[in-house]
């Protein structure tokens, strides 16, 4: 593989479908070389982005640029980009072989050349055996790499992913993602990769962008968009379980309080969310204090049930004023619905989210100065 | 319980279909086993009383009649005809449907509203305005005026238009990542998956080009430029008919089209299917 990688930027990128904005005022850098994963819910404009950058969308305002050149009046074919499709989008009347030279011979490329280059991707995806038969006669594993192989025979400066692995079953679908990973780099090039899958985001990027409503909420490296959310959607969105919520709103001290916490403080809003990772809180029959950082029983509550994954244990509490809280808790802890435990909380990894659902920068105060 | 008397009244009702049955496809049969029979009757006995099988099988009719014209050429001009009218429909239905179905311009669907509109229009009304035409350009007694205004069928339009519109979007969109323009999205991606419509539309063209007995009556004048249907209806002058003749001719005339629907009854069922489609 020759080409090199390209930087991909969208400035201001906006696209409306009549009144609704599919993707509203984007601005993204993808660096050469990096893969970006582009993660969201259903509908939040995450394949629209895709397919702008693609060029088989026509942005309704904004910049697209790729390698350093703005390409809004590109064509797909000449922005040096390829693309893997959810559902594949392999030419069913067509050969393996045909299927993955299409593109060269679209571009003029001899036959020798053609056939070469198909050989090679065919003996890097182990497709070699299959080159004859068509898309038809393929298992899905097969067909998800003929894509893929379809992509690499151009050498392009980007790979885009339109969701690729959904129509995987679980296992297959976790060996196609590290052989994508493994595929990133062996060649070097950018990807742009669409999942609505976080767990998928999180394993796969180098750097993570998570979008709803069409807008970016967050754009940083997996441990950033997990430890640091911008924003109550993305510490909601990013997470299984997800985070722990405790509404907080201004008391007549002025301090935030909710259930049994009171945090001090010159607040400049009076309503505020508190965010607590799963595995942020340690349960216990004894408050010992389970985590570096917590302390011992923050509160004391009633277990509701218990999931038992092998690994870990999940224990859906009876959160603080009413709340449903879940602690990812170790599997040797012995614990069922019903049980009373001790729950303690690692402030310092805590989040403040203010009214507007923005994470405020303070993390949240001291507790000796906080606890009711 | 209630499975088995619901099973039992299929069962019994069953001989009543057969028999329902048997008898559509005798009434369909009929005509052309008549035709058959009459084709090995003498001139006379076609009108004796009573009489549905020939006392005597004739099969010199069968020479007789196919050298009484010059049908060789007729059967010439008729494929000609209907090869034709089979490439030139296929194209400009494809190509026609494709946009439809495909490609945004200003007033598509208005357009293609206007196209079908057209097809409520009784074809004998635009056959003189058709006739101007041809005269006019000077194309009477040729293939060209045979053939020129029976290259667009705006069923086949809507037939292809129904079938490209089934074709993923995905496909095309991967195509044109992969640096294929519209026409060469049309001819390597869509048309290759058009063709069961594509099959269907030809089978249906060529088979209404084979049996059309107006246009060609109403535009040629030689012998040279006759087609088949235009010579059977010959045997059938102000003064004399030819039944048995005109039946042979009928026969022979009919046999491409019977071998072809042999071969093709699929195409004929799935394009009554497609135009389902929406």
């Amino acid at each position: 593989m020759t080409t090199p990688p390209r930087a991909v930027s969208l400035r201001g990128v906006e696209k409306r479908f009549g009144d609704v904005a599919a993707v509203a005022a984007v601005d993204l850098d993808v660096r050469p070389g990096e893969l970006m994963v582009l993660v969201g819910p259903s509908g939040c404009g995450k394949s629209t982005l895709l397919r702008l950058i693609a060029g088989l969308e026509e942005a309704t305002a904004g910049e697209v640029w790729i390698g350093g050149r703005c390409v809004d009046n590109v064509a797909p074919g000449d922005r040096d980009v390829a693309m893997v499709f959810q559902s594949y989008a392999l030419y069913p009347h067509m050969t393996v072989a045909q299927n993955l030279g299409f593109g060269l011979k679209v571009r003029g490329a001899s036959r020798e050349d053609i056939g070469r280059r198909v050989d090679d991707v065919a003996a890097l995806l182990d497709l070699a055996g299959l080159l004859s038969r068509r898309p038809g006669q393929l298992s899905g594993g097969q067909r998800q790499r003929v894509a893929l192989g379809r992509a690499m025979v151009r050498d392009p400066g980007v790979f885009l992913f339109d969701e690729p692995l959904s129509n995987l079953d679980a296992g297959l679908r976790l060996r196609t993602r590290d052989e994508i990973a493994a595929l990133h780099r062996r060649l070097g090039t950018t990807m742009i990769f669409v999942t609505h899958d976080q767990v998928e985001a999180l394993s796969l990027g180098d750097r993570v962008a998570v979008m709803d409503g069409g807008r970016l909420q967050q754009v940083g490296t997996p441990h950033e968009i997990y430890r640091r959310p911008a924003n109550l959607f993305v510490a909601g969105f990013v997470g299984s379980p997800p985070i722990n919520r405790l509404p907080l709103s201004r008391g007549a001290d002025g301090h935030l309080a909710g259930g049994p916490f009171r945090f001090a403080g010159d607040w400049a809003f009076d309503e505020a969310t508190l965010g607590v990772r799963p595995e942020d809180l340690g349960a216990d029959p004894e408050p010992t204090g389970a985590l570096p950082g917590a302390t011992p029983a923050d509160f004391k509550t009633t277990v509701l049930r218990v999931e038992a994954l092998g690994s870990e244990q999940r224990v859906h509490l009876d959160g603080p004023a009413g709340a449903a809280w879940i602690a990812r808790v170790s599997p040797a802890l012995e614990v069922a619905a019903g049980d009373r435990l001790a729950v303690s909380v690692a402030w310092d990894r805590g989040h403040l989210f203010g009214p507007d659902g923005a994470r405020v920068a303070a993390p949240p105060c001291p507790i000796p100065d906080l606890r009711t | 319980m209630r499975n088995r008397s619901a099973s039992f009244a299929r069962a019994r009702a069953a001989p009543a279909r057969a028999a329902l049955l048997v008898l559509a496809c005798a009434a369909m049969a009929a005509p052309f086993l008549w035709m058959a029979a009459t084709s090995l009757m003498g001139q006379l006995e076609v009108f004796a009383s009573a009489r549905i099988l020939p006392e005597t099988p004739l099969w010199s009719n069968y020479p007789e009649a196919l050298t009484a014209q010059p049908f060789a050429r007729y059967f010439l001009n008729s494929l000609v005809f209907s090869v034709a009218v089979v490439a030139g429909q296929v194209g400009t239905a494809t190509a026609a449907g494709y946009a439809f179905a495909r490609i945004d311009f200003p007033g598509r669907d208005r357009l293609f509203m206007l196209f079908l509109a057209t097809m409520m229009v009784p074809a004998v009304i635009v056959l003189i305005p058709r006739f101007l035409m041809i005269d006019a350009l000077g194309w009477i007694d040729s293939y060209q005026g045979l053939i020129s205004t029976e290259l667009v069928s705006v069923w086949g339009i809507f037939l292809m238009r129904q079938y490209f519109r089934t074709v993923p979007r995905e496909l095309e969109d991967a195509a044109r990542v992969d640096g294929a323009g519209p026409w060469r999205i049309f001819r390597s991606v869509a048309l290759p998956l058009a063709r069961p419509a594509v099959a269907t539309l030809a089978l249906f063209a060529f088979i209404d080009a084979w049996k059309n007995l107006l246009w060609p009556l109403l535009v040629t004048r030689s012998m040279e430029m006759r087609v088949v249907e235009v010579g059977i209806a010959a045997f059938h002058s102000t003064y004399e008919i030819n039944w048995p003749y005109q039946m042979a001719a009928g026969v022979v005339a009919v046999l491409p089209i019977a071998l072809l629907f042999l071969f093709t009854q699929r195409y004929f069922v799935r394009g009554i299917q497609l135009e389902g489609i929406r």
